[in-house]
């Protein structure tokens, strides 16, 4: 009985498991075995050489590159959490009525009707030197001349990657608050604590499971991207995505795969470290 | 002969009837083969055009399938993928890269009718008698080969071809000079500090090199033994120049697409910047003033051609050479003109426009009536004349080609610097 059940269980895993190694983990292998082989300037040879880490690791780019990176994605979630922490609260404490707490939500969801280049790339008529935001500014006597940082800016890369992933922290935060039990709300109050001490004390630490799931969100993504950088930036800056877009499009794939192994090690090890302060399956 | 001339169609044509049935044993066979063959052409968006696939299905009776991509993807595909395609419409620096790899088979010119009316830049590198040939992958440079399974470059004309040239143009920086208000002359302009924040450059390491180099030396800061094939220190040089401009603010952005440059254009962001031709007139249909700017320095020429994969053979190849010579013979020429490019062979592509057409694209007369593209779109209004002035005045200015340097590794992964500094 005990084997079959077992059996049983092996079975109903078997088509996920085939489905996550033939696409997820046999094509990360492959860019693993693949960051280790040579390239010329229309081939690629199979060997096995460390020459691509050791160019990526001793090249002063590669950190500014990641530095970089790791400005954008810091900016990025402190950003997306105080917005998205705010608007959960908003919609899980303040809004009463059900009804109005899923409309409110819906709406949350309507930019997202639309694909994410689309949004990204409205962003530019509007910030640019005579976009709309440029001639309300100066109609309004706020300004002289246009405000040239608007576009092309870090500013942009920042304000559009905000408004592409707001909604993934929003989401699994206003998901954790509605299961926090009022009781334990009230039950704070009648201790007589305060506004301030009940969201420090009862609902963050309640809530963390959905940060952390928010934050996995926002980091994986803000890291990953090449296309938003690439645009807002006007091309002027770089960050980890771009650098393998670069080599992709250079033929250079060993390169490429050694800069993208490097990165997800990376976001692997942030993630893990995350992981350490909050149990996230605890509270699925 | 190949079997190919008789189609279907011509066949039909009474006489020539007669010719094919003693000629070959069993014609309508063939014409009913024709049909069902099928070339794979794969090139950048500029010469993909589906009027050109329907005007093969209409003229010659086969198909042609056309995929268009960015030109790192054609080099890409060419090299790693020959059984993917026909026919590779590719750019000269790419078949520097690409021939190499043995993936394509050179044409013999004794079977391309117009061989002779080509352009001389294609051939002997020069496009008059008196002219030198630029710096660069100049198209001559890498045009022939020694024989059939040559995989190294000949350096003189051959009967053995590598590609048979269809379109090039001459590039230079375009400008708003509405929002400049003075005549600008020379490529250094682009580094003025007067633009500063009103710049922008291609994000295409490649080509952008060369426009940095372009500049550079008009500016009197690096004298160049070739800038087509520049040394580490010349590269250093050229990048360390153009970062500091970066650094102090010079670019508003760099751009990497054919609409990119247009928006940055047409939207005031910049109003200096390379250029693409039918960019520029992209930006005029949109009534705004932009110029394609003739530059005291000479222009940055590129050019592209037909090559045809190694894996054809037979009636596929037969049927390529058949659509070769259709292209050499002014249709498509005339259509690619009418945007702004030149054709290899101009000389039957006069047949195919109108006299005003010609003057104001060939011979850089202004335009008796309006001009119109092939998609019925005003290009220019009459009494305007082409930026640049005519054909000679143009292609005789050509200071450089786009080119594929020996150090090209070591200068990718100084753009790449240049990008993220």
């Amino acid at each position: 009985m005990a084997v079959s059940r077992n059996l049983q269980g092996w079975l109903l895993a078997a088509p996920l498991t085939a489905v996550l190694a033939g696409f997820l983990v046999l094509p990360i292998l492959t860019i693993f075995i693949v960051s280790f082989w040579q390239a010329t300037e229309f081939s690629i040879i199979p060997a096995f050489s460390l020459e691509n880490y050791q160019f990526l690791l001793t090249s002063p780019v590669t950190y500014q590159v990641f530095f970089k990176t790791f400005v954008y994605a810091a900016l990025v979630w402190g950003l997306t959490l105080g917005i998205g922490f705010t608007v959960a609260y908003y919609l899980a404490f303040h809004i009463r009525s059900e009804a109005t707490r899923m409309v409110l939500f819906l709406l949350c969801t309507i930019p997202f009707l639309t694909s994410n280049i689309i949004r990204m790339i409205s962003w530019i008529p509007f910030l640019g030197r005579n976009g709309l935001a440029n001639q309300a500014l100066m109609s309004l006597g706020i300004v002289d001349a246009p405000v040239e940082w608007l576009l092309y800016s870090d500013f942009s890369v920042v304000l559009a990657f905000v408004h592409l992933n707001t909604l993934f922290m929003i989401t699994p935060i206003f998901n954790t608050m509605m299961r926090i039990d009022r009781s334990l709300v009230e039950a704070a109050r009648d201790n007589g604590a305060s506004g301030r001490q009940i969201l420090t004390h009862v609902i963050i630490p309640l809530s963390k499971p959905g940060i952390m799931i928010g934050t996995i969100f926002v980091l994986a993504l803000v890291m990953g991207d090449f296309i938003t950088v690439r645009f807002m930036s006007g091309s002027q800056s770089a960050n980890v995505g771009r650098l393998i877009s670069n080599d992709i499009a250079l033929l250079q794939y060993p390169s490429a795969s050694a800069t993208s192994i490097v990165l997800l090690a990376v976001v692997l090890l942030i993630i893990g470290a995350l992981m350490r302060f909050v149990n996230i399956r605890k509270e699925l | 002969m190949s079997k190919m001339r008789y189609s279907r169609r011509s066949i039909l044509k009474s006489g020539a009837a007669v010719a094919a049935a003693s000629a070959l044993p069993a014609p309508m066979i063939w014409a009913q083969e024709i049909k069902n063959i099928t070339l794979r052409q794969f090139g950048t968006g500029v010469s993909n055009l589906n009027e050109v696939g329907q005007k093969v299905k209409e003229e010659l009776g086969f198909t042609l399938e056309m995929t268009a991509l960015d030109s790192d993807s054609v080099t890409q595909r060419a090299a790693t993928q020959p059984d993917s395609f026909d026919i590779a419409d590719i750019e000269y620096w790419i078949c520097k890269k690409v021939w190499p790899t043995g993936n394509l088979q050179a044409m013999d010119t004794t079977k391309i009718k117009n061989y002779d009316k080509i352009v001389g830049i294609f051939k002997d590198g020069k496009l008059t008698p008196e002219s030198v040939v630029a710096q660069g992958t100049a198209p001559n440079t890498v045009g022939f080969v020694e024989g059939p399974g040559s995989t190294a470059f000949a350096k003189e004309q051959t009967q053995w071809m590598t590609l048979i040239p269809t379109i090039y143009n001459a590039d230079t920086l375009g400008i708003r000079p509405d929002l400049i208000g003075r005549p600008i002359e020379s490529w250094a302009e682009l580094l003025n500090p007067e633009f500063k924040g009103k710049a922008s450059i291609l994000d295409i390491s490649s080509i952008g090199i060369m426009d940095m180099a372009m500049v550079c030396e008009a500016s009197g800061k690096i004298k160049y033994g070739d800038k087509g094939n520049m040394t580490r220190a010349e590269i250093d040089q050229t990048i360390a120049i153009f970062t500091e401009a970066k650094k102090a603010g010079q670019f508003r952005a760099f751009w990497k697409s054919f609409d990119e440059s247009v928006n940055l254009m047409a939207s005031g962001e910049v109003v200096i910047q390379s250029m693409w031709s039918p960019a520029v007139t992209a930006v005029k249909s949109r009534g705004i003033p932009c110029v394609f700017q003739p530059l005291k320095e000479g222009y940055r020429a590129w050019g592209g051609g037909l090559g045809l994969s190694k894996s054809l053979t037979g009636m596929q190849l037969d049927a390529a050479y058949e659509y070769i010579n259709w292209y050499l013979s002014g249709w498509v020429g005339a259509f690619l003109m009418r945007q702004g490019y030149y054709s290899a062979v101009p000389a039957t592509s006069k047949d195919f426009m109108t006299p005003n057409e010609w003057g104001y694209w060939f011979e850089g007369k202004p335009a008796a009536e309006d001009i119109a593209d092939p998609f019925g779109k005003v290009m220019a209004k009459a009494g305007e004349s082409r930026d640049g002035g005519s054909f000679y005045e143009r292609m005789g200015h050509v200071a450089c080609w786009n080119s594929v340097m020996d150090e090209n590794q070591y200068m990718v992964r100084k753009w790449n610097e240049f990008i993220a500094s």
